[in-house]
């Protein structure tokens, strides 16, 4: 079996399985829960400055996005940082700790974006025996409306600066979470970097509404018939997260940045896609709050049977394996010629390949009277929208040209040799250059 | 209680009120909101759907399903109402298993189809759960047109019309409207009366006039009835059954299915209802069925089924055989009644194995006896009250493929009409078409020009 214990940023752990800063992490009584399920680490909710404490919303916190049969597909909160005294959460930190000393606790941090603040909260949490701290600058809701969290992200020179005061004023690793509304999610990987943080974790939530009441014409969640945006996590915003994990990984200027990834993780596969990408381990919420703690036992058997199966003996021979294939579209190689393949034994004549080619794509596909598709390779553009609607696994696939071979659609020859635009005689740059 | 499964010969309550109940109750309870939106879920929204081309009324079932998936139930009723204003009971009786639930890709893909025909009851179900008709009647034509028979044929084709505007009446012999669906189907298919129901709802849409105790050999007459109307439609079904010839047919206890199962409907307390200890069941049809669970779920011991041929043959499907054998009903094949033993009553049956011949079916010369205090004969039912004067076709009246007769301004559809399976499904068909055809026949007469569809209906 994979050994799936890991190491990020000096913090150990059993396994890469972390739970967020969110809900499930915000008393001792949650963690423990986690802690006996399995998970490797928790970031603790996030702590504010002392003082009187967080008001939250008294109506519904979380608005939903489902699949069929309810399944939720996506979740919205419009929750703020904890609500509980300061020094509630910090003892309670102390106790998780001392008795867990092999699982990873690390603590969310959000206050005021002055220097005295930060010097004011970091020894206390330093005196809890915490292994680090992470810095909350993506919460889009609520608190960034007092000058916190994504406020403090969207910012890349606050960033630096406040990640520079922590690391003046401590000696836990620093983690930097980013908020994923922003334009390019580079900027602040690097501003983090040059502040001197240990690490990134990404992405916090996205902001959001997901529905809107038809009755009362109020976004949802509704609070007495009003609604504001909030922070959308789950399943749906994976694609969004993997992106920008790999665009920090790839990035040359922030290279080397370990990245705890964040956004969507559910299964171990999702887990496993993160780490691939550079992600040195993952967090995970919204999987947790719709199924329960015990989701970590597949996902710790799930990726340890993978890993095995690919003889990865460590989670660190996984991290980054698929950033080095990861590129910009101007690299990606136009000679690559493929055409869709429908298996006709497969096939269990839905129709829908016939009905999304021929209305919404390139007519590449034919219906004969018994309602047997075939694709036409002078028209197939090998867009995938076949394989991608087809309700059947593996019934319609992209197959290969080979290097020889005339492509019906061009009538060319498939050219055996890798060729991309930036070489490509129809790109003006090229033109432009000669 | 008196009586119990062994009690001997025919008895009444057999079975205690409760377990009645539940022996009658719903075979396919309906679909809860949810239910029905993950049942809707599986729906692959078919390009050219099969599902569609396996409907005889052609429902857009992929549409249909779509708007229930989206949270708009009343839509999907009138996509399915456009096409089959009986979509409540199809839903409820059609044997999916062989029509849009056969041809379903998930069926091919599978084994399991998506759930169309209780989806399709979901959708009718709301929408007629609203104290109104989804329909408005076109401008008044002033037209009349008898329609004989008040069965699913007759239904469709008096709505279609009458939404076109035109006065109907429809006549029947029964005191019920609704003709198989009220007398023909086994209880457990279509229960709270929801038949009665059906037929109220549809003539909510105005200008129909039911009149009763009316048939064509006994106080109608076709030739009045052309004179008096612009048009007729006959919808009168097949109102009499096969006989079997071998001896012992007149001992007390041989019955006519088809009686049984209208009498069990119109029963209202089933344990009143007297049924043999040990019953036979001759055929291989769906009344066949219907007869013979029906008999078991009233109590008796022991109900068998013999039909002539093998199994493939029975004109029931696969699935209605599996419901009878897993109400503990036996199916006996290749085997036909030689004659009916007793005293008085019935006591035995004997039947003769057959195999099959180069000219038909031929006793193989072995014989056996199976125990009986009552015999369902189930072995189909013949055109009955046909007028001379239309033209008879392999014991149906002759149709063309627009429901008209031999005879000018005499349309005819459903059981008593050649084509279609006599199902529900395609009498309402082809009481739709034929009641566009009318409609259209009558338009050309009067030199009016087509109006435009309303509804988005189609003649199908």
């Amino acid at each position: 079996m994979a050994n799936l214990a890991c190491e990020f940023v000096g913090i150990r752990s059993p396994n890469p399985f972390w739970l967020a800063s969110a809900p499930p992490t915000d008393k001792e009584y949650n963690v423990r829960r986690a802690f006996e399920a399995g998970w490797g680490g928790v970031v603790w909710k996030t702590l504010g400055e002392e003082g009187p404490p967080i008001v939250n919303v008294n109506g519904p916190r979380y608005g939903a996005v489902w699949g069929a049969d309810r399944r939720l597909l996506g979740l919205n909160n419009i929750e703020l940082i904890t609500d509980r005294p300061l020094e509630t959460n910090l003892q309670e930190i102390k106790t998780v700790k001392r008795d867990y000393p092999d699982r990873a606790v690390v603590v969310s941090l959000m206050v005021p974006c002055v220097e005295d603040a930060w010097k004011a909260i970091l020894p206390l949490v330093e005196d809890t025996g915490a292994d680090g701290i992470e810095l909350n600058f993506g919460c889009p809701h609520g608190m960034s409306e007092r000058g916190m969290g994504s406020a403090v992200g969207q910012v890349p020179d606050y960033i630096e600066m406040v990640t520079r005061w922590c690391k003046q004023n401590t000696r836990m690793p620093v983690i930097v979470k980013l908020t994923p509304n922003i334009t390019d999610i580079r900027y602040p990987a690097r501003a983090s970097k040059a502040g001197g943080a240990d690490a990134v974790s990404l992405i916090n939530t996205v902001s959001s509404i997901t529905a809107v009441n038809l009755d009362t014409y109020s976004p949802e969640p509704s609070i007495d018939g009003k609604g504001t945006h909030g922070g959308f996590c789950g399943p749906a915003v994976k694609p969004i997260a993997l992106n920008m994990v790999a665009q920090i990984a790839s990035d040359p200027e922030s290279e080397g940045l370990p990245i705890s990834g964040i956004g969507g993780v559910t299964t171990w596969r999702d887990a496993a896609e993160f780490l691939t990408l550079g992600a040195g381990n993952v967090q995970v919420c919204t999987a947790a709050m719709t199924y329960g703690f015990k989701i970590v036992q597949e996902m710790i058997s799930g990726l340890g049977d993978w890993m095995d199966e690919k003889d990865h003996a460590s989670v660190d021979d996984v991290v980054g394996r698929a950033v080095p294939n990861f590129t910009d579209w101007q690299y990606l190689n136009l000679n690559y010629v493929t055409k869709a393949r429908i298996d006709q034994d497969l096939c269990i004549g839905c129709g829908r390949c016939f009905a999304a080619c021929e209305d919404t794509s390139h007519q590449a596909i034919a219906m004969n009277p018994e309602r047997k598709f075939e694709v036409i390779d002078e028209e197939c553009v090998a867009c995938n929208l076949c394989v991608n609607v087809c309700p059947v696994e593996d019934c319609i696939t992209m197959e290969e040209l080979a290097p020889g071979v005339v492509d019906p659609r061009t009538g060319q020859d498939v050219v055996a040799d890798y060729g991309n635009w930036t070489t490509h005689p129809n790109n003006p740059g090229v033109c432009a250059a000669e | 209680m008196a009586n119990n499964p062994l009690t001997p010969g025919i008895a009444a309550g057999r079975l205690s009120s409760e377990v009645l109940d539940r022996n009658f109750a719903d075979l396919h309870p309906p679909l809860d909101r949810h239910e029905a939106l993950v049942a809707a879920d599986r729906c692959y929204f078919c390009h050219d759907a099969p599902c569609v081309t396996a409907c005889p009324t052609t429902i857009d079932i992929p549409l249909f399903i779509r708007q229930i998936a989206t949270g708009t139930p009343e839509a999907a009723a009138r996509t399915i109402f456009d096409q089959n204003i009986l979509g409540g009971m199809c839903a409820r009786v059609c044997p999916t298993e062989t029509l849009c639930e056969e041809a379903c890709v998930r069926e091919v893909a599978e084994g399991r189809p998506v759930e169309i025909g209780r989806l399709q009851r979901f959708a009718t179900d709301t929408m007629m759960a609203r104290d109104s008709h989804p329909y408005e009647r076109a401008e008044k034509t002033g037209k009349q047109i008898a329609v004989v028979g008040a069965g699913p044929a007759g239904l469709a084709c008096a709505h279609r019309l009458a939404m076109h505007g035109h006065e109907v009446v429809v006549f029947d012999l029964r005191p019920k409207p609704g003709g198989l669906n009220e007398y023909g189907v086994a209880s457990y298919k279509t229960v709270d009366g929801f038949a009665q129901a059906e037929v109220e709802w549809l003539i909510g849409i105005g200008g129909i006039k039911i009149r009763h105790g009316m048939r064509l050999s006994d106080g109608l007459d076709l030739d009045e009835l052309i004179k008096n109307h612009d048009a007729v439609f006959l919808g009168i079904g097949l109102a009499g059954v096969n006989a079997l010839r071998v001896e012992g047919m007149d001992l007390q206890g041989v019955d006519d299915a088809v009686e049984f199962i209208a009498d069990l409907r119109q029963t209202g307390d089933l344990s009143n209802l007297a049924i043999g200890r040990n019953v036979v069941v001759v055929g291989g049809g769906m009344t066949a069925i219907d007869a013979a669970v029906q008999s078991r779920l009233l109590g008796a011991e022991t109900v068998t089924i013999v039909y002539r041929r093998g199994r493939d043959r029975m004109s029931a499907s696969r699935y209605e055989q599996d419901l009878a054998t897993s109400k503990g009903v036996r199916i006996v094949t290749n085997a036909r009644p030689v004659c009916v033993i007793g005293d008085g009553a019935v006591q035995e049956v004997e039947f003769e194995y057959t195999r099959d011949a180069t000219n038909g079916l031929e006793g193989s010369g072995e014989t056996f006896r199976l125990a009986a205090d009552q015999v369902f004969m189930a072995i189909g039912q013949k055109l009955e009250d046909a007028p001379d004067v239309l033209q008879i076709e392999g014991g149906k009246i002759r149709i063309d493929e627009s429901g008209r007769t031999s005879l000018e301004g005499v349309w005819a559809g459903g059981d008593c009409a050649t084509g279609g399976d006599d199902l529900t499904v395609t009498a309402v068909a082809e009481g739709r078409d034929a009641a566009e055809n009318i409609h259209k026949a009558i338009l050309a007469s009067t030199g009016t020009a087509d109006e435009p569809p309303r509804h988005g209906i189609e003649s199908g």
